[in-house]
């Protein structure tokens, strides 16, 4: 059973990003193929579902992802970190073999 | 690890690729950064989590040594190297600026805008704006975590085309990719169009630390246009801190004051008037650097009496801008506050009375404007989300035209036009066989070219002789979206073209602005009766020229008799077309009409008969 699951910070930036933009069902996460190390994720807004996607609810938020993204990302955990002056989501996949020094992309 | 953003649907970026894109709030007092973070325009704050930054510079002999809160601290220990308000010497000439003599700066008198002595050397407000814009662009690049693609800067709308290229300047001197430069009320407008999406005429009343703009906006469907713009760009908070320091003189009864105790007693003037907004009245003690004691106690009453004119000076804008739209107050639906001297309890109240209504305020009045301006960057790095079509509409300050025979004026883009606009009209020439036209490129409200300002002059040449009025011109002017002018001129029949581009507020001070546009309502009577006199001089002149031709030609055709009374007529016409008495133009032009009504019919004859000789009917049907 494929899992995808949101830290409690990072539920409360997306539902708060959702509000403000004012439209929208949840969040896409995914994965494309590009990048310097042959992955890229991708995060996005949803509004409106395809019929093929998985839906997982965390705290409240719902994570669509396209059946093909699975195998790359099953089992991440998403987070929401400060660094510096500078925040954004994070990921904790226990799929990565190696990712790109900036950890924008990535392989498995 | 990089820290991801949410993107619009479809719109994820390629690793890499994130286009970063700021707004920058340049202003008078403070300037602000903000960015757009997962569809949400926020303001970026340093590392001590303040959002403003102090827009002063203070110089040592080392170059820049510090620059917003910690230069602000060397105000009054040093007032010399500690350039404040910069922005109020943007593309300023010496002349232009108000107050000067008051400033503790070492300005050198030179040509063009003004330049600065500090210890450092000699610094341009090019120079000086461009160390806040640095310090700004490091906190966005610190904060993003990457390089920026681009940014948004905001200007005041009335800022002129001097003014818009010292900002420009500045920010390319900071590493700055400059996307546009957007006017303030507009940024603020974004910021609240796209949060509160409500439907109407707005009016953006934004009064800044050394700038009031007002702006009359229309917002319907996300779209907003620039129905008109006015404003004061020498009237600001600094103005009503000035006030407060002269009461603080005049109360305490000060000798003439050292700059660092002027710089003093004009923080604590400031400090008196921000707190004047929360509380009753507010005391001022400060000891000064030559020993005294300065013990006064400002109230609301006071402060309000000794700004009141201050205030007031921001009504007249106001309502001009209002007519200028063809509005009334009762159109407006709702008032937009802008900048941090609209916390005022006065400016709310006054501003309140005259709308008949209590004015928003609930976004920060000084962040509004990077709010909207980080919303622009974002668009025009092409981080579009889907939905935001929206368009962005600007006005021109002053009509366009060009002259006409007789110094007349003829207006091709009238005045509040919103751009980008393109405006066409036909012209043809005056004189038989004339193969060249000048064309005299005028910006302004008035009649006649001498009363307003000349932009450009070019020739259109190569036009094939032809009669007089024959041949036809297209004239198109074009304004785009960053207010550039371009004037073409094309013959139709050959194709001949020439053309020119000019920028139109060139070098045009809002004070010019507002001068041309006062003097246009003052002079409309005399300028009528101008245009009718001149357009009478120029069909007397045409006809003068037509009568003269044909006499060239085909005096034969006349008696001696009438020959004579032709040339009576012409005489008459040429002694009162040096005057001003449109009525004697009027009548010795249509005799002259009279008097060869007749000759003109035989030319006419005569040219048919030179046609139909040596022809029969059955080759003329």
């Amino acid at each position: 059973m494929a899992m995808i699951t949101l830290t409690e910070k990072a539920a409360k930036h997306v539902a708060a990003f959702l509000a403000k933009r004012g439209k929208g069902i949840g969040l896409r996460f995914g994965v494309r193929t590009s990048g310097c190390s042959g992955m890229a994720y991708k995060l996005e807004f949803v509004d409106a579902a395809n019929p093929e996607d998985l839906i997982f609810e965390s705290h409240g938020v719902k994570v669509l992802v396209d059946p093909k993204s699975i195998p790359y990302i099953d089992g991440t955990e998403l987070d929401y970190a400060r660094e510096g002056l500078n925040e954004g989501f994070k990921f904790n996949n226990p799929n990565i073999k190696d990712a790109c020094g900036c950890g924008e992309s990535f392989n498995v | 690890m990089a820290l991801l953003q949410i993107a619009e649907p479809g719109e994820s970026a390629a690793p890499h690729q994130h286009r970063l894109a700021v707004g920058i709030d340049l202003g008078t007092t403070n300037s602000l950064v903000a960015t757009v973070r997962s569809g949400m325009s926020v303001v970026l704050s340093d590392e001590l989590g303040r959002t403003l930054l102090p827009s002063v510079v203070h110089y040592s002999a080392q170059g820049v040594q510090s620059v917003g809160y910690d230069a602000q601290a060397q105000q009054s220990l040093d007032p010399k190297n500690t350039v404040v308000s910069v922005k109020r010497f943007m593309g300023r000439g010496h002349k232009d600026i108000a107050h000067i003599e008051s400033m503790p700066y070492d300005f050198l008198d030179t040509e063009g805008m003004v330049r600065l002595r500090t210890i450092a050397g000699v610094k341009t407000p090019v120079e000086i704006s461009a160390e806040i814009l640095k310090v700004l662009r490091e906190r966005a690049e610190v904060s993003l975590g990457g390089q920026l693609t681009g940014a948004v800067i905001t200007v005041p709308a009335y800022f002129d085309d001097a003014q818009r290229q010292a900002t420009k300047d500045a920010a390319r001197l900071a590493g700055l990719n400059v996307l546009r430069l957007l006017n303030e009320p507009t940024a603020a407008a974004i910021a609240y169009g796209l949060d509160n999406s409500a439907e109407g005429i707005y009016a953006v009343y934004d009064l800044g630390g050394g700038t009031f703009d007002i702006s009359i906006l229309k917002l319907s469907k996300g779209i907003f246009e620039v129905l008109a713009t006015g404003g004061d760009s020498a009237l600001g908070g600094d103005d009503f801190d000035q006030r407060v320091f002269c009461w603080i003189i005049e109360e305490a009864k000060l000798a003439p004051l050292s700059h660092s105790d002027a710089r003093l007693l004009l923080m604590r003037a400031r400090e008196a008037k921000e707190y004047l907004t929360y509380h009753g009245e507010a005391p001022i003690t400060v000891k000064l650097g030559s020993g005294e004691y300065v013990d006064v106690n400002l109230t609301t009453a006071i402060f309000s009496t000794i700004t009141q004119n201050l205030v007031q000076k921001t009504l007249s804008p106001t309502k001009k801008a209002l007519r200028d739209a063809g509005l009334s107050v009762e159109d407006v639906k709702g008032v937009v506050m802008v900048g941090g001297s609209t916390r005022m309890p006065q400016i709310q109240h006054a501003v309140g009375e005259l709308f008949k209504q209590e004015p928003l305020n609930n976004l920060d009045p000084d962040k509004v404007v990077a709010l909207g301006a980080a919303t622009q960057a974002n668009l025009l790095a092409g981080n579009r989300a889907t939905g935001d079509d929206w368009l962005l509409l600007d006005v021109i300050p002053l009509s366009l035209g060009l002259e006409m025979m007789g110094g007349l004026t003829e207006k091709i883009i009238p005045r509040n036009s919103t751009i980008p606009i393109a405006r066409a009209q036909e012209f043809t020439t005056f004189k038989d066989g004339q193969t060249a036209m000048a064309i005299q490129v005028v910006q302004g409200e008035r009649e006649l070219v001498s009363d307003c300002r000349s932009l450009a002059r070019f020739e259109l040449r190569g036009i094939p002789p032809m009669a007089a009025g024959a041949a036809r011109i297209r004239v198109t002017f074009q304004v785009d979206a960053d207010g550039l002018l371009s004037v073409t001129a094309r013959e139709q029949t050959t194709g001949h073209e020439a053309r020119i581009e000019v920028k139109p507020s060139y070098g045009l001070s809002d004070d010019e602005i507002t001068g041309m546009l006062r003097d246009s309502f003052l002079h409309a009577s005399e300028d009528a009766f101008r245009r009718a006199l001149r357009e009478a001089q120029v069909e007397a002149q045409r006809l003068l020229e037509a009568t003269q031709t044909a006499l060239n030609e085909d005096a034969q055709l006349l008696s001696m008799l009438e020959r004579a009374h032709i040339e009576s007529c012409i005489a008459k016409l040429q002694t009162v077309l040096i005057g001003d008495d449109r009525r004697a133009i009027d009548a010795a032009l249509s005799a002259l009409n009279q008097a060869t009504v007749e000759f003109a019919a035989r030319r006419m004859n005569k040219s048919v008969q030179r046609v139909l000789s040596g022809k029969n009917i059955a080759e003329l049907t």
